[in-house]
């Protein structure tokens, strides 16, 4: 079998010490970083994702799938920078500002980092002007924002409107969550999309990031 | 006999104290409040205030337990006690602080008004059933700011039954208690007769907040009964296992009480919870699955073990409608919970894991409750021997129906639900409109509205409320109120 298809393979199985050792041996045979990635990585992981949605497996299966995807990305990061092929995408997220609820978040944090985004958790009870600043340091492609209590959606909005002021928005994307959101409520604020869970959170910030880019 | 539904042996409860209270003092909590934490280290706790960790000691949770009293009444805003929650008395509560309501109108799921808050609290006064209101939902017609203490301030002006209730915020209890010292007229008062309950929740897995811990403190203060909510998720946020959750929601819970009788001896405090199964699938909470239900029926016989009265979100749905599931789910629990012995049963109206409150769901429940309360009190006989004197009449006479017996016994012995449950014959039913259970509901709801009496309370104190809430509402720039206007 061809060495990205046992990566892709693998990684679906959740072995994380194989897929550590396939990707080692797919550097050493000069096989470029950015096909180990979306050959071998990402398309087990997007194997995974389909599976998971239609129960075929559960969550823990997709979170021993992500495990081994960070760790093959702990690997091939230093070569992807090395050869100025940018990441996957850097997402910015946390559970904004009063809110504690970050259960949810933090499922979102882990599988984005799966599906190989590099994520900053900011953990929750976030002041707004934080999530701005954050980003535009860190050179963000993506805000992501989680709220549980109907008292602390509104930071949402504010985190939109400083995006306006700082500029920031439409060149990062702003995605919202959490129980009392919703997709007319983020359509409102003006944020770039909803999800309601953390595999259509994946999906959708994928979906930001045009294949081949 | 009053039947009794038991999961759990003796020696499997003991085990699973002695674990949570050996988790207590080895791997401790972590509190985000200083003032409790300085309070812990003050008894003896070991306290490291760089990590906000504290090891609790074998001694004060004995002394939090020795001091917690066994039984917590409640009095209505009248001032008549309605509960008394101690040994298997059981009763229930609405679901509490919903996102959103299920139009009964549309259908459809919206964020809830005023106007919806008014209703609710109006039809509940009526139902005889649910022996107490929660704040039910958070009104979205106001500023955020407020919708925690409004939402109490319309409850105690529209229904006089005790107010399960809870604060967002450090700052949102005081006025939520004025209100509450307002109707009674003085903070010993409000101690002497408890008027509400409020929601305290640690975060798992073995954490307080410092809104959460504070908001605990504040209510032993006054003496204000508290429940904690320890939500573990099995399999996530806790160990997969019923037993490894209960270890982790007794560690949690204990934690509370030692906190709140630390803060002041003899405060009345409920073990309350609301767990959760954590369905792999679909990533949620699911309040109506069987394990759910079994750990909440579970760690009520551990806190009757430890002679403390009981809670538990349990005689609620996940369904989206009031469907067929909505009634499984709800039914079941309310069962396993009055069967179980908990003493304040949460969860009537609720629907979609504890977000939305359905009003049609409400009156629906509100039967579901009325039989398992009739099921609670199990079977006795009732001048039923010797047994030849009836069956002579019965034979003699033909039928029962006028018979002493039934006339002294028909509505002891017999719950006769109000008109959502369809008890009539088939062709009765279709000449009637062949209505569903949702049409059923929707008019049972408006000759409840239509009914409605206003409560008891004085113009002073309606005076006095309405002040506070004004001036609580003009801090976040409302000069007028939504129910004002209604
Ligand atoms: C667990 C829980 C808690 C735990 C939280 C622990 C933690 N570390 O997070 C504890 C016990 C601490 C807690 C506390 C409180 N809670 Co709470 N809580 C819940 C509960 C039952 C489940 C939430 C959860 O974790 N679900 C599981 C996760 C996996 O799902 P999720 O959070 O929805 O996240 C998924 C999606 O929404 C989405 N998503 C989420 N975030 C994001 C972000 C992005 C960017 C994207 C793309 C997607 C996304 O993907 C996630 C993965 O699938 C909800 C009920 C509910 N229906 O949500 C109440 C609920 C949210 N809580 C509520 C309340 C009232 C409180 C308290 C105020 C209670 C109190 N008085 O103390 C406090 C609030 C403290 C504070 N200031 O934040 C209310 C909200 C009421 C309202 N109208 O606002 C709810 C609805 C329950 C209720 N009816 O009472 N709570």
């Amino acid at each position: 079998m061809e060495l990205l298809d046992q990566i892709s393979l693998n990684l679906q199985n959740g072995l994380d010490e194989k897929v550590a050792v396939l990707t080692k041996d797919a550097i050493e045979k000069q096989i470029p970083p950015k096909e180990i990635l979306n050959s071998g990585l990402i398309a087990g992981m997007n194997i995974v994702g389909r599976k998971f949605k239609d129960h075929d497996i559960f969550l823990p299966d997709v979170l021993l799938a992500a495990r081994a995807m960070n760790g093959a990305m702990e690997l091939l990061k230093p070569l992807l920078i090395k050869e100025g092929i940018p990441i996957r995408g850097k997402v910015v997220i946390g559970s904004v500002k009063n809110d504690l609820h970050d259960i949810g978040k933090n499922l979102v944090a882990i599988l984005l980092k799966g599906a190989g985004f590099e994520v900053i958790d900011l953990g929750n009870d976030v002041p707004a002007e934080k999530f701005i600043s954050t980003a535009k340091e860190e050179n963000a492609h993506v805000i992501g924002m989680s709220a549980l209590l109907t008292t602390t959606m509104p930071v949402m909005k504010k985190v939109v409107d400083l995006a306006k002021d700082e500029g920031l928005y439409g060149r990062v994307r702003i995605i919202v969550g959490g129980a009392p959101v919703s997709k007319e409520y983020a359509l409102e604020i003006g944020a770039d999309a909803y999800s309601y869970d953390g595999a259509n959170a994946v999906e959708t910030v994928e979906s930001f990031f045009p294949v081949n880019s | 006999m009053r039947p009794l539904f038991r999961l759990l042996s003796d020696e499997l409860i003991e085990r699973i104290i002695s674990e949570a209270r050996d988790i207590l003092c080895n791997l401790g909590m972590e509190i985000h409040n200083d003032g409790v934490l300085s309070m812990l280290s003050d008894h003896g706790a070991s306290v490291d205030s760089e990590t906000n960790h504290v090891h609790f000691t074998a001694d004060i949770i004995d002394k939090a337990l020795a001091a917690a009293p066994d039984s917590v009444k409640l009095f209505d805003v009248m001032g008549r006690q309605t509960h008394d929650l101690t040994g298997h008395n059981v009763y229930f509560t609405p679901g509490s602080a919903a996102i959103n309501i299920l139009d009964p109108h549309s259908g459809e799921i919206r964020k809830p008004l005023t106007a919806d808050y008014v209703e609710y609290a109006k039809i509940v006064s009526r139902l005889d059933n649910i022996a107490s209101q929660s704040t039910a939902f958070i009104p979205s017609d106001v500023h955020e700011k407020i919708s925690d203490s409004y939402r109490l301030f319309l409850s105690l002006l529209y229904c006089e039954k005790p107010v399960v209730t809870g604060a967002f915020t450090i700052d949102a209890f005081d006025v939520m208690k004025d209100l509450l010292v307002a109707v009674r007229g003085s903070t010993d008062a409000l101690a002497a007769k408890p008027l509400s309950i409020f929601s305290c929740c640690p975060t798992a897995p073995l954490k307080w907040s410092d809104v959460t811990s504070q908001n605990l403190v504040d209510c032993a203060k006054h003496f204000i009964p508290v429940e904690y909510i320890s939500m573990p998720l099995s399999g996530f946020m806790a160990p997969v296992t019923l037993v490894g959750s209960l270890v982790q929601h007794t560690a949690e819970t204990l934690s509370g009480v030692v906190l709140s009788q630390l803060t002041r001896p003899g405060t009345p405090v409920i073990y309350g919870g609301s767990p959760a199964a954590f369905d792999v699938r679909y990533e949620t909470t699911p309040m109506g699955a069987v394990e759910t239900q079994m750990i909440d029926c579970a760690y009520n016989e551990i806190g009757k073990y430890l002679n403390l009265p009981t809670q538990a979100y349990i005689a609620l749905s996940d369904a989206k409608q009031l469907d067929a599931q909505a009634g499984l789910e709800t039914s079941m629990g309310a069962t396993l919970a009055a069967l179980a012995g908990i003493n304040n049963i949460s969860g009537p109206g609720m629907l979609d894991f504890e977000s939305c409150q359905s009003l049609e769901k409400l009156v629906v429940d509100n039967e579901i409750c009325g039989m398992t309360l009739r099921l609670a009190r199990g079977i006795e006989p009732k001048e039923d021997f010797p047994s030849q004197p009836i069956f002579e009449e019965l034979l003699r006479e033909k039928h029962l129906l006028i018979a002493n017996h039934t006339r002294k016994y028909l509505q002891d012995e017999h719950y006769f639900p109000g008109a959502v449950i369809d008890r009539a014959n088939s062709s009765r039913w279709k000449e009637e409109g062949s209505l569903t259970i949702g049409d059923r509901a929707k008019s049972e709801i408006a000759k409840l509205l239509g009914g409605y009496e206003p409560t008891g309370l004085s113009d002073d104190v309606l005076a006095e409320m309405n002040g506070l809430m004004k001036t609580e509402a003009a801090k976040h720039g409302m000069d007028s109120l939504p129910h004002e206007d209604l």
